[in-house]
C-alpha cells in the first residue's frame, strides 16, 4: 500500500514537472533555468505544508507518502538543477550559475519554512 | 540526428525538456500519451528507489540526512553520464531522455526533501548542521555532475571545450 502511494504520487509529479518546465520555457526564453526553479520552489512549499500537517496530526502518514515522498519528490529534482548549473558555468555564465545555486537553495528553504509555518498556523 | 555531433545550439541545457532543441520542441505534439506515460513510469521507478533507500537507511529528523544527500549525489553523477551519452552519441532512442533523465533521475533526486530536511534541522536547534547539510549537498551534487560529464566525454571521445 505504501509503495503504491509513492508510485501514484510520482506518476503525477514527474509528468507535471515536464509540463510545467515546457510551459515556463515557452513563455521565457531566458538563459536562467526558470522552469526547474519554479518546480523546485513549488514542491518545497507543498512538502513544507504536508510535513507540517503530518507533524500536527492533521494529515496521515499516507498523505505524506502520496503527496510528499511521491508527488513532491518527483516534481522537484536535484539532477536537472545540477546539470543546468554546470552548463551555465561551462557556457561562460558563471554569474547566472552562482545565482541559480543561491536562489534555488535559499528559495527552496524559504518555501519549506513558509509551508511549515502556514501548516503550524492552520493545524498546530 | 544525422550522425554528426549536434551543433552547440542543439545541445540541451535542461535535461527535463529543452525547447531550444527542435526535436524536443516537437516531441509532445508527436505522441503526448506515450511520452507522458514513459515519464510517469520512469518517475515512479526513481521515486521507489529513493523510498527504498529511505526505508533501508532512515534519516531521523534531528540527524544529518545522509541518505538524501547520497541519493541526490548519485542522481547528479548519473545525469551527467546520461546527458553526455544522449548529446554526443548519435542515434540514441528519442525516449531515452524522457524515460531516464526526466523520469527515473528526476523522480530519484529531490530538492523538496533537501529543503524540508534543512528546515527540520533548524527547527530542532541544529542550525549549524542545517547549513553544513545545505552546503555539502550542493558541493557534492555539483562536483558529481561535473566529474561525471568530464569522465564520460573522455570515454566517448570528445575533449571538453
Amino acid at each position: 500500500m505504501n509503495w503504491l502511494l509513492v508510485i501514484l504520487g510520482a506518476m503525477v509529479g514527474a509528468p507535471a514537472r515536464y509540463l510545467v518546465v515546457r510551459a515556463v520555457q515557452a513563455r521565457h526564453d531566458s538563459a536562467f533555468p526558470w522552469g526547474t526553479f519554479t518546480v523546485n520552489i513549488a514542491a518545497s512549499l507543498i512538502l513544507g505544508l504536508v510535513t507540517g500537517a503530518v507533524l500536527a496530526g492533521a494529515a496521515s502518514s499516507r498523505v505524506g507518502l502520496l503527496v510528499g515522498t511521491g508527488l513532491c519528490g518527483a516534481l522537484s529534482t536535484y539532477s536537472t538543477f545540477s546539470y543546468e548549473t554546470l552548463r551555465l558555468a561551462e557556457n561562460g555564465s558563471g554569474l547566472l550559475a552562482a545565482a541559480n545555486v543561491a536562489a534555488s537553495m535559499f528559495g527552496a528553504l524559504g518555501a519549506a519554512v513558509l509551508g511549515m509555518e502556514v501548516a503550524r498556523a492552520v493545524w498546530g | 540526428m544525422d550522425g554528426a555531433f549536434p551543433p552547440e545550439a542543439e545541445r540541451p541545457t535542461d535535461p527535463d525538456v529543452d525547447l531550444r532543441v527542435p526535436a524536443q520542441r516537437r516531441e509532445l505534439g508527436r505522441g503526448p500519451v506515450l511520452l507522458l506515460a514513459v515519464i510517469a513510469v520512469g518517475g515512479a521507478v526513481g521515486a521507489c528507489a529513493r523510498y527504498g533507500a529511505s526505508l533501508l537507511w532512515p534519516d531521523p529528523a534531528s540527524v544529518f540526512p545522509w541518505t538524501t544527500l547520497l541519493v541526490n549525489t548519485v542522481g547528479c553523477a548519473l545525469i551527467g553520464l546520461l546527458m553526455v551519452v544522449i548529446t554526443e552519441v548519435p542515434a540514441v532512442h528519442p525516449l531515452t531522455r524522457p524515460l531516464l533523465g526526466t523520469g527515473v533521475l528526476g523522480g530519484f533526486t529531490t530538492f523538496s526533501t533537501y529543503a524540508v530536511d534543512a528546515r527540520r534541522l533548524i527547527d530542532g536547534e541544529h542550525t549549524g548542521l542545517a547549513l553544513a547539510y545545505l552546503a555539502l549537498t550542493m558541493a557534492l551534487a555539483l562536483g558529481a555532475v561535473w566529474a561525471s560529464v568530464v569522465a564520460t566525454r573522455r570515454l566517448v571521445g570528445r575533449r571538453p571545450r
